[in-house]
């Protein structure tokens, strides 16, 4: 057993670092760290950066232009980026209709969607759930009908909780194509352009005023029958296809190294009784147990990624579970440590305008909380992880 | 012993949920939420005729006589309908403080003004980086002749910025923790000197922070004794806190049945999803929170009054004062834990809906969290419980 990472790997991280150091815009890295909130343009121009360097989408293989990074790779690539304050890339392209495209795409679809994707040049939503369908996804309702002359699929329905739909150039959609069949077997895995007549993106706030939520509505909307990926009927299993890439990335190891870093930053500036929060020794102690937790997650991801070449188990809902309730620990951590300060709500603050109340850091802490509620919810609830662990681990 | 409710609270209680029911839905705290002063002058209004403004005040002082029971009424409604008006900063804070430590001539003007709900008033005692430690004030008092020139600053002012009077915490002697040497001013907040800064905050209501440039008050604004200020500050923040205990009891009460709705009308995989036995157990454990908060309250409720009458302790017992100090810090830790938990399990079984802003469990989400930061978080009680 070794727990180093190999001369090759060690090499790869340098070079990753490297680049982020000449190349990730400090104003950018400032708002992810501060928890800012962030706009297209922050997202769009990181991207640009990584597709000049071929980067975007390092982990695809190299015939679709990828870079062929093996599973440690994307790992020390996630983890990099993340600490280093990178926005997170918007996963919808590059990694859950990409995997989806190159394994049961035409030539056509390889062809354009994914050099838009790796160029950056189209902003891809997730149309999966409807106000009926969350965690049973299965029981979608959009409907698609074939027209008369059989060239197009006519749409008709809502998606909801879209991300980002409002950025959108492209959705790929689940649609119901027939009721005659089980559930799953009725559903179509369709590439939507989200200028075709008849959409419409009715946005919404979540519960921290913030807009990345939209409702999408469907009126006889025209989508050309080849913009249907595999067969029709498939896109069920397409669907479930495309969650085995999630594997490490769920865990947000990254992500929540940086948070206890700033965590601890934060800590160390606030002061109780006179002394710094971070001596604290109730406090501490809280940050220690988050510390550990992460360790844990580590070590867990690291047995993930050296066991490669399994397909992609249930650890994936191990890492998610584990991976959002520490994200959640130290978002709850981060709003304790202001005290006080978690309590004014000045959005302009959380955009950067404004100064707001109290510490700079202490403005966005109370929003980022309550807006991560959500990642126990999405990407698979984690009753559902605990379910499907429940079934295939432990045969209950 | 007995912890029931006799015929005049169990009506205040009926008459508090007819006019929740007929005149403070959601949507209408929504619109509240909204306005310029974000409350309602019109409901403010109406507490006063209901006789809400001076239900806790001695009847010598024009009140009327309310006890802990009364309060709890009160405050679990307010917690019920996430009301927004300024019931804690004005009556409970502001008037407590004016209740304790006010001459005959100060409380006639000033809680006869709050009993009418013409006046505002908020309780200006924190301080930036005092961490809910009250004895922590670095603002100055100091004396000019018939005068007394304020300067400093405080920091969340509750309803600060909507507040005609500020009662101000300032020193008058001593070093900056010393609970010996601070004075309570009632300041008028258009005074010369006073700038406010206004903001919202993210469970839907207004705080401020508040500094004081040299500001020139009369002497006759100095409430109570000079330089001994701090056991009423101590007091009126009990009070406060037992009150916030009985609004998030009201606000828990609302929010799980919410939930509860949702998850036995919400069907997925062709079942409502209550049907799960993983929701149903963590719904009966949201539920067995709210109750135990409940308990934890009503024990707030009784060793926090107010104001003191005949019956109770009186503030300067140190028996009871320690007595008070524990069972009030021990209902905040437990309620500042419960809630949080509730907060989160009602987010997480509605799933996304819980995120939305549209849904009303998603603002009482945040209220019942937040109310952990108001007065002294669960740390800052569980330091205070050790050391009573
Ligand atoms: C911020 C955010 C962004 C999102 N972005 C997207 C997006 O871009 N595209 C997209 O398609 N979707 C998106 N979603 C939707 C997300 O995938 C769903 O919210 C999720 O699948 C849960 O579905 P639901 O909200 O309908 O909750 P429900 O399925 O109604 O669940 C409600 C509660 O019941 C529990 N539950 C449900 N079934 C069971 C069971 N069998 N056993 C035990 N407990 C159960 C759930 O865990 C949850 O606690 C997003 C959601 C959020 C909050």
């Amino acid at each position: 057993m070794d727990l180093n990472y190999s001369a090759q790997e060690t090499a790869f991280r340098d070079e990753v670092r490297a680049f982020l150091r000449d190349n990730l815009p400090a104003e950018v890295s400032r708002k992810v760290i501060e928890h800012r909130h962030l706009k297209r343009e922050d997202y769009m121009r990181w991207q640009d950066i990584l597709a000049a360097r071929g980067w975007l989408g390092g982990h695809w293989p190299k015939e679709f232009g990828g870079q062929g990074w093996n599973h440690v790779q994307a790992h020390i690539f996630d983890e990099e980026t993340a600490l280093a304050g990178a926005p997170r890339v918007v996963p919808f392209g590059v990694n859950m209709v990409a995997p989806v495209i190159m394994a049961f795409g035409s030539q056509q679809q390889k062809d354009t969607w994914l050099t838009g994707i790796r160029t950056n040049k189209h902003w891809w939503c997730q149309g999966y759930s409807e106000p009926g369908a969350g965690s049973d996804l299965a029981s979608l309702k959009t409907r698609a009908e074939l027209s008369a002359d059989g060239t197009h699929y006519v749409i008709n329905g809502q998606k909801t909780w879209t991300t980002m739909a409002h950025y959108a150039d492209m959705m790929f959609c689940l649609v119901r194509t027939t009721n005659e069949k089980r559930k799953q077997e009725g559903i179509s895995f369709l590439l939507i352009d989200m200028k075709t007549p008849g959409i419409t993106v009715r946005p919404f706030l979540t519960l921290d005023e913030e807009h990345s939520l939209n409702d999408v509505f469907f009126d006889n909307v025209r989508v050309p029958v080849g913009n249907r990926v595999g067969e029709e009927g498939k896109g069920w299993t397409y669907a479930k296809y495309l969650l085995g890439f999630e594997r490490t990335v769920v865990a947000a190891l990254g992500f929540s190294k940086r948070e206890l870093g700033t965590l601890k930053r934060i800590a160390a500036s606030e002061m109780r009784g006179g002394r710094p929060l971070a001596e604290d020794a109730r406090f501490s102690a809280k940050i220690a147990l988050a510390e550990i937790e992460l360790m844990a997650l580590d070590m867990t991801v690291m047995r993930v990624l050296s066991s490669r070449g399994k397909a992609p188990g249930p650890e994936a809902s191990i890492l998610k579970i584990k991976g959002t309730e520490l994200q959640q620990t130290i978002t709850e951590l981060m709003m304790e440590a202001v005290g006080p300060y978690a309590v004014p709500f000045v959005p302009e603050a959380i955009d950067g305008n404004d100064d707001g109340a109290g510490p700079a850091h202490a403005a966005p802490l109370a929003a980022t909380y309550f807006n991560w509620r959500k990642v126990t919810i999405f990407g698979g609830s984690n009753e559902i992880q605990r379910n499907i662990i429940s079934k295939a681990v432990l045969g209950l | 012993m007995d912890l029931s409710f006799n015929d005049d609270q169990k009506q205040l209680q009926d008459a508090l949920a007819k006019y929740i029911e007929r005149d403070y839905g959601f949507e209408r705290r929504r619109a509240y939420q909204g306005t310029a002063e974000g409350f309602s002058r019109e409901v403010w209004a109406q507490f006063a005729e209901m006789g809400l403004l001076s239900l806790p005040f001695a009847e010598s002082d024009g009140g009327l006589g309310g006890g802990a029971a009364e309060m709890l009424v009160v405050m679990t409604a307010i917690g019920n309908a996430l009301m927004v008006e300024p019931y804690l900063a004005t009556v409970v804070l502001a008037g407590g403080a004016i209740a304790r430590a006010g001459s005959g001539a100060q409380k006639a003007e000033l809680l006869g003004g709050i009993a009418e709900g013409k006046l505002i008033a908020a309780a200006a005692f924190e301080e930036p980086g005092a961490r809910f430690n009250l004895a922590h004030v670095a603002t100055t008092a100091k004396k000019a002749g018939a005068e007394y020139v304020l300067s400093g600053s405080k920091a969340v002012v509750l309803h600060g910025g909507q507040a005609d009077r500020l009662v101000v915490s300032a020193r008058t002697s001593g070093n900056v923790a010393d609970e010996k040497g601070i004075s309570l001013f009632v300041v008028d907040r258009k005074a010369r000197g006073v700038s406010v800064r206004d903001y919202r905050t993210i469970d839907g209501l207004r705080a401020a922070d508040i500094s004081l440039d040299g500001v020139h008050v009369p002497a006759g604004a100095l409430l109570g004794a000079e330089g001994a200020a701090f056991e009423v500050i101590d007091a009126v923040a009990d009070a406060g806190v037992a009150a916030l205990c009985a609004e998030a009891v009201g606000v828990m009460e609302s929010l799980n049945r919410q939930t509860l709705e949702y998850i036995k009308g919400r069907q997925q995989f062709g079942v409502p999803i209550g049907s799960f036995q993983v929701l149903q157990h963590r719904a009966v454990d949201m539920f067995i929170h709210a109750e135990q908060s409940k308990s934890m309250a009503y024990l707030a409720a009784i060793k926090a009054p107010v104001v003191e009458n005949s019956a109770g302790p009186s503030v300067g017992e140190a028996a009871s004062v320690k007595e008070r100090r524990r069972s009030v810090s021990a209902a905040k830790v437990h309620i500042g834990n419960s809630g949080r938990v509730v907060a989160q399990d009602a987010i997480q079984m509605h799933g996304g809906m819980g995120m939305t802003n549209e849904l009303a469990a998603a603002h009482y989400a945040k209220r019942l969290t937040m109310i952990d930061f108001v007065l002294g978080d669960s740390a800052h009680h569980l330091s205070r419980f050790e050391a009573a």
